[in-house]
C-alpha cells in the first residue's frame, strides 16, 4: 500500500460493492441518437440495473415509454413513492447495489422525501429519478412543480437537474458513482420533461469523474501506527463498531482483528450482524437500549476502537459522560464524522475493508508477542454478562410476550433469512432477541427513526434476495402508515413474510408516557389488538390484499403459527401476534442522563462492581 | 475574538451557493459575512467566508463544506499572512455648509466621494472593518442617510495561488 494521507486521496478502492452495477459494460463507440428518455433507461440498463421501484405521473411519462420496453428492468409499480424510496433503501442494504426509485414532479418527487432523509441518514446507497415540469415554465409555480432539488439538499448526498437530454447519461452514471463511493448516500437527478423528450447523441460510457469528489480510502500510515501503539498499551479496549463497517464490506477483517486482539465488540444497530452474536466476545448492541455489559464495557473502557461509527446520541446518551476514560482511535471514511461529536485521540480517514488489514498487519508485526493480556477485563464484564443478561419478564396481563415472538421468530426461520424492522419498541426487540449473525440481514431505520420503514423495505429486500426468507418485524403503528405495499408484494409475487407486533399502540411512546408523564397515555391507543374493536381488523386487511392471514393471541400458539408462515412461499403472509400493551423495552438509560445510569427494570440499575 | 475567514473555491454551478449557505443554516453556523464571485478561471468561482467560531466549529464547518461536491478547495487566511478588505458605500447628509468637513473625513480615510447633491454625498471606502467602523463613528454626527456593505473579501500574501493547485488535472 501507499503511504498516504488525508490530503492525497486515492480514488480506487477494494471495497466498494463490487456488483454488477461496477462494472459499466462498454457501449457503442457510434453516438446512438435517441431520445432522453431512451438515454434515462438505456443508463441504467449500462449501468447493470436490474431492479426499479416507481410509480408513473405527468411529468415523468415520457421515461416510462421506453421503459416498457426494457427486457433488463424489472419495474416494480409500488402504491405510494415513499414505498418506492425504502423499497430501494432495502434492496440496497440487502445486495449491497444501488437501489433506484423513481417519481414524477411535485408530490411524486416530495413523496420520495423521508426515505431520501432516512437514506441520507444511514447511508444507503440510492438513487432517485424524478421527473420536472419542462424546463420553460419552470418558477412559475406550474401544475405539479416542486423545486425537488432545493428541498432534498439537506438531505441528500448531492443532487442534479438535468434540462438537457446530452447531458443524461453523464449525471445518471455520476450519481450512481456518489452514491456508491466514498461514505454511501442518496443522489436525486430530476429530469425536465423537455429533456425526457429531447433528442440527444448517445455514448457510454460518460465521463463521471468529479472534480471536488475524491474519497480517501487508504489510512495515513502513521495514525494506523499510533492506533497500533495505543491498542498495544490498552487494558480495557472495546471494538465500537458501527454501520460503515458493513457498507465497507469490512466484517471478515474485523473478525480477525477482533480475535487477534481479544477485546470485546458492540454491535450498533446499524451494525447489528456486522459481528455474530454467537461470537463470545460480542457484548451486543450499546446505547439507550443497549445491553448492560455493551453499555458497561463502552462506559469502563480506557480505548474505544471505534470503525464506522458516529457517535449518535443514542449510542453516548449525555456526551460528557460518555466513556470518560477512553481513548478514541476513530476510523471511517467520512472525515467529518471524526471529531464531530467526540475528539479522536487517534483519526484516520480511510475505507475500513484497507485499514483494518493494515492495521492487523502492524500489530502482527510490531506487537505479536505485546498485547496487553485482558482476562482481567474479560473477568469484570463476564460477571456483568451473568448477572446482567438480556431478559424479559411476562406481563401482569397475561398477554403474550412481544420479546419471546421474536425469539421464537429468530429461532425457526434462521439467521440466513433476512429481518426488516419498523421502528419502536418492536425495532429494540427485533434488535436484542433475533440472533444476528450475518452482515447486510437486519435492515432498519436508525437515524430517522421511521415508522413505516418496514414493510416497503423487506418488499426491496425481497426483490433483492429472491431466494431468502424475508421477515418484516412490524408494528401496529408502523404497519398502518405504508401497508399498502402488500398490494405491490402481491401484485409482483414478492412474498414477504409480516410480523404484526400488534400491542394495540404506538409503543415506544406508551413506554415513556408510562415512566415520564405519570401513565397518562395521550394519544397512544391505536384499538387494533385484545379487547378492542381492531381499527382495522389486520387479518382481513391483509386478505383484503389477497394476502395470507394469520392470528396469534398466545405464547402457546406462538411457534404453530410461525413455521405455518413458514411454509407459505407463494404469496405475502401477514402474522397479527397480539401481545401485552405492557411489555417494555429494558434495558434503558432515561434520555438527558449518563448511560451509567442504565436501568434493567423500572427505577432498577445493576450495580457495576469495579473494572479491572 | 474567534473570528475566522475561509476561502472556498467552488464549481460555478446552479445552486451552489444555495447549498453552502444551506449547510450553515442547518448546522447552526454564524456566518458574519459572505462574498461570492468569479475568478481568474473561468467555471469556478470564489466565496469568503467570514465567521465567529471555536477551533472545533471551525474544523466542523471545513469538513462538511468539503463534502459539498461542488466545493473543490478550502482555505483559511490568517489575518496576519493575508490582505482583508471590507467595501462600502455610505450616504451622508451633507448641505453646503457641512460638505467641506464631510469631504475632509473622507480624506482621513482614504475614501473617495462617488455622487454629490445638495443635501448629501456617497462617500466609498474599502479597508478592514475596524477601519470602516471608524469611518462610520466620524460620519455619523453629519447623519448617515444609508450604508451598503459587502462581505469581506480577501487574498494571502506572497506568490501563491490557491486556484493553481485545486484546479490542476
Amino acid at each position: 500500500m501507499t503511504t498516504g494521507n488525508s490530503t492525497s486521496p486515492h480514488e480506487s478502492s477494494s471495497s466498494q460493492p463490487s456488483n454488477q452495477q461496477e462494472t459499466i459494460t462498454a457501449g457503442s463507440a457510434e453516438p446512438i441518437r435517441m431520445t432522453g428518455s431512451q438515454a434515462i433507461v438505456r443508463s441504467l440498463e449500462l449501468l447493470g440495473v436490474t431492479d426499479i421501484f416507481g410509480l408513473p405521473g405527468g411529468a415523468i411519462l415520457p421515461t416510462y415509454d421506453p421503459l416498457f420496453d426494457s427486457e433488463k428492468l424489472n419495474h416494480i409499480l409500488v402504491r405510494h413513492e415513499q414505498g418506492a424510496g425504502h423499497a430501494a433503501q432495502g434492496y440496497a442494504i440487502a445486495t449491497g447495489n444501488v437501489g433506484v426509485c423513481i417519481a414524477t414532479s411535485g408530490p411524486g418527487a416530495t413523496n420520495l422525501l423521508t426515505p431520501l432523509a432516512d437514506a441520507n441518514m444511514d447511508s444507503v446507497p440510492m438513487v432517485a429519478i424524478t421527473g420536472q415540469v419542462a424546463s420553460s415554465v419552470i418558477g412559475t409555480d406550474a401544475f405539479q412543480e416542486a423545486d425537488i432539488v432545493g428541498m432534498t439538499m439537506p438531505i441528500t448526498k448531492h443532487s442534479f437537474m438535468v434540462r438537457d437530454a446530452q447531458e443524461i447519461p453523464r449525471c445518471i452514471a455520476t450519481a450512481f458513482h456518489i452514491a456508491r463511493t466514498g461514505r454511501p448516500g442518496p443522489v436525486l437527478v430530476d429530469i425536465t420533461k423537455d429533456a425526457q423528450q429531447g433528442m440527444m447523441d448517445f455514448t457510454w460510457p460518460p465521463k463521471t469523474e468529479v472534480r471536488g469528489y475524491k474519497p480517501v480510502t487508504q489510512g495515513h500510515i502513521k495514525q494506523i501506527r499510533e492506533a497500533a501503539r495505543l491498542i498495544a498499551e490498552a487494558q480495557r479496549p472495546v471494538f465500537y463498531v458501527g454501520g460503515g463497517l458493513t457498507k465497507a464490506n469490512a466484517s471478515e477483517e474485523l473478525m480477525s482483528l477482533a480475535e487477534t486482539i481479544k477485546a470485546p465488540v458492540v454491535t450498533t444497530l446499524t451494525a447489528r450482524g456486522a459481528f455474530p452474536d454467537s461470537h463470545e466476545q460480542n457484548l451486543g448492541m450499546p446505547g439507550m437500549h443497549g445491553t448492560v455489559p455493551a453499555v458497561t464495557a463502552l462506559q469502563k473502557s480506557d480505548l474505544l476502537i471505534t470503525l464506522g461509527a458516529r457517535f449518535d446520541d443514542r449510542v453516548t446518551g449525555v456526551l460528557d459522560s460518555f466513556a470518560p476514560g477512553a481513548k478514541v482511535i476513530h476510523i471511517d471514511i467520512d472525515p467529518a464524522e471524526i471529531s464531530k461529536n467526540r475528539y479522536a485521540d487517534v483519526p484516520i480517514v480511510g475505507d475500513l475493508k484497507n485499514v483494518l488489514p493494515d492495521l492487523a498487519e502492524i500489530l502482527a508485526k510490531d506487537y505479536s508477542n505485546s498485547l496487553p493480556d485482558l482476562s482481567g477485563w474479560w473477568t469484570y464484564l463476564n460477571k456483568i454478562r451473568t448477572d446482567y443478561p438480556l431478559g424479559y419478564v411476562k406481563t401482569e396481563d397475561g398477554l403474550g410476550s412481544p420479546q419471546y415472538v421474536l425469539e421464537r421468530i429468530s429461532a425457526l426461520t434462521g439467521p440466513d433469512a433476512i429481518y426488516v424492522s419498523g421502528v419502536g419498541q418492536h425495532q429494540m426487540w427485533s434488535a436484542h432477541f433475533i440472533k444476528h449473525e450475518k452482515p447486510r440481514h437486519f435492515i432498519n431505520s436508525a437515524g430517522l427513526g421511521t415508522m413505516g420503514y418496514s414493510v416497503p423495505a423487506a418488499m426491496g429486500a425481497q426483490v433483492g434476495e429472491p431466494e431468502k426468507v424475508v421477515w418484516a418485524i412490524d408494528g401496529d403503528g408502523c404497519f398502518q402508515m405504508t401497508n399498502q405495499e402488500l398490494a405491490t408484494c402481491v401484485q409482483n409475487n414478492i412474498p414477504i413474510k409480516v410480523a404484526i407486533i400488534n400491542n394495540s399502540s404506538l409503543g415506544m411512546v406508551r413506554q415513556w408516557q408510562n415512566l415520564f408523564y405519570d401513565g397518562r397515555y395521550s394519544n397512544t391507543h391505536l384499538k387494533t389488538g385484545h379487547g378492542t374493536e381492531r381499527i382495522p381488523d389486520f387479518v382481513k386487511l391483509a386478505e383484503a390484499y389477497g394476502c395470507a392471514a394469520l392470528r396469534c393471541e398466545s405464547d402457546d400458539d406462538v411457534d404453530d403459527t410461525i413455521r405455518q408462515a413458514l411454509e407459505i412461499n407463494d404469496r405475502p403472509v401477514v402474522v397479527d401476534f397480539t401481545v401485552s400493551p405492557d411489555a417494555m423495552v429494558w434495558p434503558m438509560v432515561p434520555a438527558g442522563v449518563s448511560n451509567d445510569l442504565i436501568q434493567i427494570a423500572k427505577n432498577t440499575s445493576p450495580d457495576f462492581g469495579d473494572a479491572a | 475574538m474567534n473570528r475566522h475567514t475561509l476561502s472556498v473555491l467552488v464549481e460555478d454551478k446552479p445552486g451552489v451557493l444555495a447549498r453552502v449557505s444551506g449547510l450553515f443554516a442547518r448546522r447552526m453556523f454564524n456566518i458574519d459575512s459572505l462574498a461570492v464571485g468569479p475568478t481568474e478561471i473561468s467555471g469556478i468561482s470564489r466565496i469568503t467566508i467570514v465567521l465567529d467560531a471555536e477551533k472545533q466549529v471551525l474544523e466542523q464547518v471545513t469538513k462538511q463544506l468539503n463534502k459539498l461536491i461542488h466545493v473543490l478547495k478550502i482555505v483559511e487566511l490568517p489575518a496576519e499572512t493575508s490582505v482583508q478588505r471590507d467595501h462600502i458605500m455610505i450616504k451622508v447628509r451633507a448641505d453646503a455648509q457641512a460638505r467641506l468637513q464631510v469631504t475632509q473625513a473622507a480624506d482621513l480615510f482614504r475614501a473617495s466621494i462617488v455622487d454629490v447633491s445638495p443635501e448629501s454625498v456617497v462617500i466609498e471606502a474599502t479597508g478592514s472593518a475596524e477601519k470602516l467602523g471608524a469611518l462610520l463613528d466620524v460620519l455619523a454626527p453629519f447623519g448617515i442617510r444609508e450604508i451598503v456593505r459587502a462581505g469581506t473579501l480577501g487574498l494571502s500574501r506572497g506568490p501563491r495561488s490557491m486556484s493553481e493547485k485545486a484546479t490542476r488535472h
